[in-house]
């Protein structure tokens, strides 16, 4: 078929039909004063070659940073094949086929998908992916109230992503949904036993989960899970999928595993690209499976007994419950799904094992590197996984803004979201950081921290110096 | 022709009732709903002790076909589930007035009954909508 959807006669006979001489006529009803007939501060068109020469410019634009920042999207190598095969044409459409049982491929991918997703989490069933991590988060407190029938209140961390706690707040504050934050431990940065107790009096639906934590520390995730489901609250799993490969994954944690996992899939070979698009995992047990919002992709058999691949449990979706399904936002993030699946096979568990290890020993070495320079200190004591918080005497907008030129993002900033924790930078290192990467960090984290905490040499200070 | 038994009464939304001794209702769906509904896949019930509401969604039938609510015929409170429909939602379809029972319920006032509908009243009702 060519895409051309109509020629000029097949138009003329269009308008014929339905008695309208010109198309323009069609928006007759639109008065003259609305009509823009041209748009205004769109530049004159340009060819090929100045357009590839703009994009070109306005790309090196962005810099090319050394980057410590993770907080929720992290850098990773992503072997070339990963993209090479995700952009081909059997695979380039973002959507689930409309005709699904016609698109086998497709369907396929989609379950070894799930398989994987499911192994990793060590949960019952997995499904084809959703928008994103927040939302999955979201998605995930909506069926955990689902399942409870008459609790609404979400127990929720504030070590969860302060970004996705307020996602999951703009979804579900409407629904009634009540959310009780829990506060950390100061000295571990974890969320200790007695803040869950206090929490779990308030007969709540669910406790939220997150390992490792906003600020990369482990939850003691055993305990927490067992205390919860003693108190009859589900218990919603937020991981990073890199990290699973070296820790126990949401199915085994304490003595009946976490109901529902949810987390951010990009870092299973999506690129940073400003923020996304990425997408979401989800998985729970067998038994809230007709709770799980999105597609879930079955293996079956057809009627001559041939193996094949289905959409199964299609009755919970908007497309037949309407109104009633169990998410209105199933979007199924299809080619980043493909990406993270041909990431996974390429690495197998071994290869993921490996970058969450690199991962980690980075980590602990940047930190081991940073906090050796006078005026910075770890936030926390306890064990993290890629990313730890650092608490600079030095304001850290400033520290961010001078090693920008030195072509280093430093870190996050936590002072919004956390005003307790003081001049606190949230860093990460990934397995792209090299040794040579981190002693250029913090060669320029010494200077910049030892200029503004000491006093210049031969100066006295005058008013605020910022 | 499906089966519509006497001793029943019968709601607009395919739902049956049948009055115990002990003044307990039982509920299930209609011989003509499984019919439209087709093979059960999952049902969805109340919990024991549960308010209900007539007229408002309190189970969920889910076939190979659709997922669709079962309405509480009169306000109540939910005495009995039956738990055999978790494993073999199938009953439904094989024998709906009776292994097929979906929850018994204690009316909250018994007059509600008469709002209901007979054999006959239902009758007429499926063939003016078929």
């Amino acid at each position: 078929m060519p895409f051309i959807p109509h020629t000029q006669d097949e138009i003329q006979a269009m308008l014929e039909a339905i008695g309208v001489a010109r198309i323009e006529d069609l928006f007759d009803e639109i008065p003259a004063a609305l009509r823009n007939e041209r748009l205004a501060r769109v530049p004159e068109a340009m060819n090929e070659m100045q357009v590839a020469r703009l994009m070109a410019r306005r790309a090196e634009s962005d810099g090319r940073y050394l980057n410590f920042i993770g907080a929720g999207a992290y850098e990773h190598h992503i072997p070339a094949a990963v993209w090479e095969l995700t952009t081909r044409g059997e695979f380039y459409s973002a959507y689930t086929p409309y005709q699904a049982e016609a698109s086998q491929g497709t369907l396929q991918l989609l379950y070894e998908y799930q398989t994987m997703m499911a192994a990793l989490t060590a949960m019952d069933v997995a499904n084809a992916s959703l928008y994103d991590g927040a939302s999955a988060l979201a998605e995930a407190v909506l069926m955990a109230v689902r399942s409870q029938r008459s609790r609404r209140r979400i127990l929720m961390p504030r070590t969860v992503h302060p970004f996705y706690r307020e996602v999951v707040r703009n979804i579900v504050h409407n629904q009634g949904i009540e959310l009780i934050e829990l506060p950390f431990d100061p000295a571990g940065g974890h969320t200790p036993l007695e803040a869950l107790e206090a929490g779990a009096k308030q007969e709540a639906a669910a406790l939220v989960l997150p390992q490792p934590n906003f600020f990369g520390v482990l939850e003691e995730v055993d305990a927490l899970t067992d205390r919860a489901q003693e108190q009859g609250l589900r218990v919603i799993a937020l991981v990073n999928p890199t990290a699973l490969a070296l820790l126990e994954p949401p199915g085994r944690w304490g003595k009946s595993g976490a109901d529902i996992t949810v987390g951010e899939g990009q870092p299973l070979g999506v690129p940073l690209s400003s923020g996304g698009p990425y997408f979401g995992f989800m998985a729970c047990k067998q038994q809230f499976v007709r709770q799980m919002p999105g597609r879930i992709v079955g293996r079956t058999v057809d009627r001559d007994g041939r193996p094949g691949f289905t959409l199964t449990l299609q009755a919970r979706e908007q497309h037949i419950r309407r109104s009633k399904a169990t998410s209105n936002i199933c979007t199924n993030q299809g080619l980043m799904v493909t990406a993270a699946t041909l990431y996974m096979s390429l690495l197998g568990p071994e290869g993921l094992r490996r970058v969450a290890a690199a991962c980690h020993a980075n980590t602990r070495t940047l930190v081991e590197m940073l906090t050796n320079i006078e005026g910075v200190e770890p936030v926390f004591h306890r064990p993290f996984f890629h990313e730890a918080p650092l608490r600079l005497q030095a304001p850290v907008g400033d520290v961010l803004r001078a090693l920008e030129p030195q072509g280093i993002v430093g870190g996050f900033a936590l002072k919004d979201h956390y005003p307790e924790l003081g001049e606190s930078l949230l860093v990460c290192a990934t397995e792209m950081r090299t040794p040579e990467d981190m002693e250029h960090y913090r060669l320029h984290l010494e200077r910049i921290v030892s200029k503004r905490r000491l006093d210049p040499p031969c100066a006295y200070k005058v008013g605020n110096e910022s | 022709m499906s089966r519509i038994p006497n001793d029943l009464k019968y709601t607009k939304s395919h739902e049956w009732v049948r009055t115990n001794d002990d003044g307990s209702l039982t509920v299930g769906i209609s011989d003509h709903a499984q019919d439209l509904m087709g093979d059960m896949v999952y049902v969805e019930l109340p919990e024991a002790g549960a308010a209900l509401e007539a007229g408002k969604d309190c189970a969920v039938v889910e076939s190979v076909k659709a997922a669709s609510d079962v309405y509480a015929p009169v306000s109540g409170q939910v005495v009995a589930v039956n738990e055999a429909l978790a494993d073999s939602p199938e009953i439904v379809n094989t024998d709906p007035y009776g292994e097929g029972w979906m929850f018994r319920l204690q009316p909250a006032d018994p007059a509600e009954l008469d709002g209901l509908m007979d054999a006959a009243e239902y009758e007429a009702l499926i063939a003016a909508e078929s």
